[in-house]
């Protein structure tokens, strides 16, 4: 993929990170701190559908951002053709596992199994 | 680090002057050394010395094996590009009497392969130059009989003119903190020199040059710390340039 094409990725990502990281934010300012980490009321999150997938969008776009953050980082501290290979595969790999793990945490709790 | 003291005083008659620093040169030669140590020479100075005159006096005076690269002597080949006390500058273009101090310590620039003591290997930088295509791309030509130069207003020579008066001492890009780890990046060098043909309304070369700037290694990597700008001793700015590229590729500029 042409750099250009990832580099507007990451800074979409972020931008979207903000604004629903503001939503976010401000959904749990409606309660005080620590009614809003008792248990119900974190569940009850996930229990709203909307909610749920925001919180799936977020999830999609830090991992996407950290992880090209990281391997732009990581490329910049060493070159090489196997090292570049390895870091490019291995962040889209990271990526898709952390958004597997998160989503099959949003999925349970959404679903009343945890 | 070691230092190795050279403590000759010099024997030729100089020219009348009240005022001496203490010249420290870093001494290394990849071949044979480990490090690089510094060795110290007492030099004469004037009002006008210039860092280079006095690397040049104890070349001349003290210690001839000193390697240090030079020709123009007036800011215009690119040749004398070191630290000069940590900051990196024209040795020809700095004189003593600025630095406001007794000691005056030069050493190769950062970002760059050494050669032996203050001459560093440019090769790199002058292949990631040429990969810029630093030249007018178009189909017709103005040397042909029958054909015109082609004019330009000053407001379309105004838009690269700071960028053309690059002279490749490679200062930019040895205070850029991305080379100092990513010796595949273009640099600032580089970068500054594709935006100069870019905006050159006589060239017809941007979709080649973005092309090759749009790389894992090329554009992206500046993270505008904008040392090149600040070390830049003829006024170009590539960390504009490098915002100004960016600025196509993202689509905010035609
Ligand atoms: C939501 C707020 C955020 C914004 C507005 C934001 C913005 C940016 C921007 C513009 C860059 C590019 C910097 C450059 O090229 O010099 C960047 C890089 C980076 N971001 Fe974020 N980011 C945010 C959150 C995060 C989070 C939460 C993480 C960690 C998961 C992260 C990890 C990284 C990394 C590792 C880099 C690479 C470092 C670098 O290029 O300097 N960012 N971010
Ligand atoms: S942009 Fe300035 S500092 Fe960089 S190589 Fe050209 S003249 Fe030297
Ligand atoms: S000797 Fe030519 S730039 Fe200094």
């Amino acid at each position: 993929m042409r750099e250009s094409i990832i580099m507007k990725i990451h800074y979409g990502t972020a931008l979207g990170a903000v604004a629903l990281v503001t939503i976010h934010i401000l959904f749990r300012m409606t309660q005080n701190f620590s009614e809003s980490l008792q248990y119900q009321n974190v569940i009850a999150n996930y229990h709203l559908l909307p909610y749920a997938l925001m919180l799936e969008v977020v999830l999609i776009l830090l991992s996407v951002h950290g992880f090209n953050g990281l391997r732009v980082i990581l490329l910049e501290l060493k070159q090489g053709i196997v090292y570049e290979k390895l870091i490019n595969y291995g962040s889209i790999g990271a990526m898709a596992a952390l958004i597997a793990y998160g989503s099959r945490t949003i999925l349970m709790a959404g679903m009343g199994m945890s | 680090m070691a230092v190795e003291t050279i403590s000759k005083t010099p024997e030729v008659s100089l020219p009348i002057s009240s005022d001496s620093i203490t010249l420290r040169i870093s001494r290394f030669n990849p071949k044979n050394d480990l490090s690089p140590i510094f060795a110290e020479f007492k030099v004469p100075i004037q009002k006008w010395t210039t860092v280079l005159e006095a690397i040049l006096f104890v070349k001349q005076n003290l210690d001839h094996s000193v390697a240090v690269r030079y020709s123009c002597r007036q800011a215009s080949c690119g040749s004398c590009g070191m630290r000069i006390n940590g900051k990196p500058a024209l040795a020809c273009y700095t004189k003593i009497s600025e630095l406001n101090s007794n000691i005056v310590t030069v050493e190769p620039m950062h970002n760059f392969p050494i050669i032996r003591d203050l001459a560093v290997d440019f090769k790199q930088m002058f292949a990631n130059h040429k990969k810029m295509k630093p030249y007018i791309i178009r189909e017709d030509s103005e040397i042909a009989s029958d054909t015109k130069e082609f004019l330009q207003t000053p407001e379309e020579v105004e838009k690269y003119l700071q960028f053309s008066y690059c002279i490749k001492c490679g200062l930019c890009n040895s205070a850029c903190p991305t080379m100092a780890t990513d010796e595949s990046f273009i640099g600032p060098q580089g970068l500054a020199q594709a935006y100069r043909y870019v905006a050159d309304n006589r060239d017809d070369g941007k979709k080649e040059r973005l092309k090759i700037i749009d790389q894992s290694h090329g554009i992206w990597r500046c993270h505008f710390a904008g040392s090149c700008s600040h070390v830049c001793p003829k006024g170009v700015d590539p960390a504009m340039a490098i915002q100004l590229l960016r600025g196509y590729l993202l689509g905010f500029r035609k």
